[in-house]
């Protein structure tokens, strides 16, 4: 044990060091603006990038959480990975529209976009609430990865927690977005490592893969529950399609993932990485089958609480010292996504709120110093989140998160390509969509972790009054009446005469490269 | 979709390749198997994972037949 918690506590205290250190890297002339201190000068090219967008969408969460979900529920869980395998040519065409009209126009979050193309700034603060809202839920879920491994390594009290979070807090204020770009680095290298080693140690120790697979057949013949099993069966199917699908239209709507992208270069770096970044997917993949080696090992999680099962089958398996590294990658990799979090939260804070609201004419430099305070409260938050509240909550939170986001797909997602939709439509869609999403998770029951309300995203098809069990992605419903309303209302708006707002953009905005006179990204944004 | 003739230049027939890798892996009767197993590990779970190959084909395929000349 001490071994373990000696080199954790080495490799933790080593990478704040690289976050502080990280203001100087590549020497900004000056920190005190968004496009800098939040986007890291958008000067990232290929490998950065890469490092930084993967270190941001495959969090200490995801790898610990999925692994739990194929422990308990196997074939279901894998849906990770046919999910993080449409998402990048899904949105491909889509991300470099996007790169290109906010170079051009100088945006910084979802919002801002919103705001330029559909002149409404109702709409983009509905976006920018969005946003904000799921992504909390995120940034709290980044502690329990991190607690999950102290619980497992003996260390209780609330007190380390507190202290890892002051760390990420004190040198994200400092350096913004270079500080997780330049701890990337260290945590992939680190968890690319600890995976492969896994994955190659792990099933020999066990007998081979075979026997591994054969251990969770098992297990899941002889539990009742019928929604489990190494396969997917008839009434899970459809709910294991729509929710890869939901889950890769969601992706890149959230505020962290458009700033890793906006933080890229140029186009290609974007496309490059569309390319790359699925080596991630890979290793997703073999992540949620440490799921299975844990069954295979009889590995049981502490308490009730599933998110210790993969630091517990480290624990079992490797020797004191790698498994030091093993829970480092986790914990490290918990501060990556938890630092990008929160420099998106605080960049929709200040500017579709504060810039809006507040003080139409902030300067950079004031922008920048209400962002970086507005990323303190905003992980404060989450730590108090976790705290004081049942992290179940976070959980449930986080699966809400994923539904809601999807319902800014119209305004930011399709605006991207057509100027279609009236504004009142975009609204009206996204008010329908975050309503249906809402009331359809709150009937979900799951009998299996006592929960009336929210118990996860598979609605059953049989509650709308058709005899079936197949279950469907609550937040794809939510999306498809998002939609029709959309369009329904656009064709009210448009039949009443209804004012609609001014588009700032031009068509030829949406193809801008670096080196386009029009690319000046240092700008400021004068145009929104 | 409305775009005017100026918003060419991200257009190209290649891109309809990437539908391929969209749509495949969401075509759950092709994999929901455990047999043929390879290395012991069921069909689901490997064939699966090998999608993430013809994605990375897909999108590299793509990038290069449409890089722009600068």
């Amino acid at each position: 044990m001490t071994t373990e918690i000696v080199i954790f506590a080495v490799l933790f205290l080593l990478v704040s060091g690289l976050g502080f250190v990280a203001a100087r890297w590549r020497r900004p002339g000056d920190l005190a603006s968004l496009h800098e201190w939040g986007l890291g000068g958008r000067s990232f090219g290929s490998w950065v990038t890469w490092f930084l967008i993967g270190g941001d969408l495959y969090t200490a969460y995801t790898f610990v959480a999925v692994p739990a979900l194929v422990f308990g529920a196997g074939a279901t869980g894998f849906f990770a990975v046919p999910y993080t395998v449409i998402v990048y040519p899904m949105v491909m065409l889509v991300l470099i529209r996007l790169w290109s009209v906010s170079h051009v126009h100088g945006l910084v979050t979802p919002a801002d976009f919103v705001r330029a193309r559909f002149g409404s700034s109702t709409l983009a603060l509905l976006v920018a609430i969005t946003g904000i809202v799921a992504t909390m839920p995120y940034i709290a879920l980044q502690l329990v990865g991190i607690e999950a491994v102290l619980k497992t390594m003996g260390v209780t009290g609330d007190l380390p927690l507190i202290i890892a979070f002051a760390i990420l807090a004190a040198y994200t204020y400092q350096s913004g977005l270079r500080a997780p770009a330049l701890i990337a680095f260290v945590k992939d290298s680190l968890i690319y490592l600890v995976i492969l080693v896994a994955i190659i140690y792990i099933p020999v120790k066990l007998g081979g893969w075979g026997s591994v697979f054969d251990a969770a057949k098992a297990k899941f013949d002889a539990t009742p529950a019928p929604g489990d099993g190494i396969l997917l069966n008839s009434s899970n199917q459809l709910q294991y399609v729509t929710l890869a699908l939901g889950s890769a239209l969601a992706l890149f709507l959230y505020p962290h993932s458009v700033t890793g992208v906006l933080a890229s270069r140029d186009r290609n770096v974007i496309k490059r990485n569309m390319s790359a970044l699925p080596a991630y997917s890979l290793l997703l993949g073999l992540i949620a089958l440490l799921g299975y080696m844990a069954i295979a090992a009889g590995i049981t999680p502490i308490g009730k609480d599933t998110n210790t099962l993969i630091p517990k089958l480290f624990d079992a398996v490797f020797p004191d010292w790698f498994t030091g590294v093993a829970f480092a990658a986790i914990g490290i990799g918990a501060l990556v996504p938890a630092a990008i979090m929160s420099i998106a939260a605080a960049n929709l804070f200040t500017r579709n709120i504060y810039r809006e609201y507040f003080k139409r004419d902030a300067t950079d430099a004031q922008e920048a110093r209400v962002s970086k305070i507005a990323s303190l409260v905003v992980k404060v938050g989450a730590v108090l989140f976790i705290l004081l509240i049942d992290p179940q909550f976070s959980i449930d939170l986080q699966l809400i998160g994923g539904v809601i986001i999807l319902q800014t797909l119209p305004s930011v997602g399709l605006g991207l390509f057509t100027r279609w939709f009236h504004r009142a439509g975009l609204i009206a869609g996204w008010i329908a969509g975050m309503g249906t999403g809402l009331v359809l998770l709150y009937n979900i029951a799951n009998p299996a972790n006592n929960h009336a309300h929210f118990g996860s995203s598979a609605f059953p098809l049989k509650q709308l009054g058709l005899d079936t069990k197949i279950t469907i992605y609550a937040g794809f419903l939510a999306l498809i009446v998002n939609l029709v309303v959309a369009v329904l209302a656009t064709l009210v708006a448009r039949a009443m005469k209804a004012a609609d707002g001014p588009d700032a953009t031009q068509p030829d905005d949406y193809h801008a490269d670096q080196g386009d006179p029009r690319v000046h990204d240092l700008e400021v944004a004068s145009s929104t | 979709m409305t775009t005017p003739r100026t918003d060419r230049s991200d257009r190209s027939p290649w891109n309809w390749l990437l539908l391929l890798p969209i749509a495949i892996p969401l075509l759950t009767p092709l994999y929901n198997a455990d047999e043929p197993r390879l290395f012991g590990i069921p069909l689901f779970y490997w064939l699966q994972l090998a999608f993430i190959i013809l994605g990375v084909a897909t999108t590299t395929l793509v990038y290069r037949l449409t890089r722009r000349a600068r």
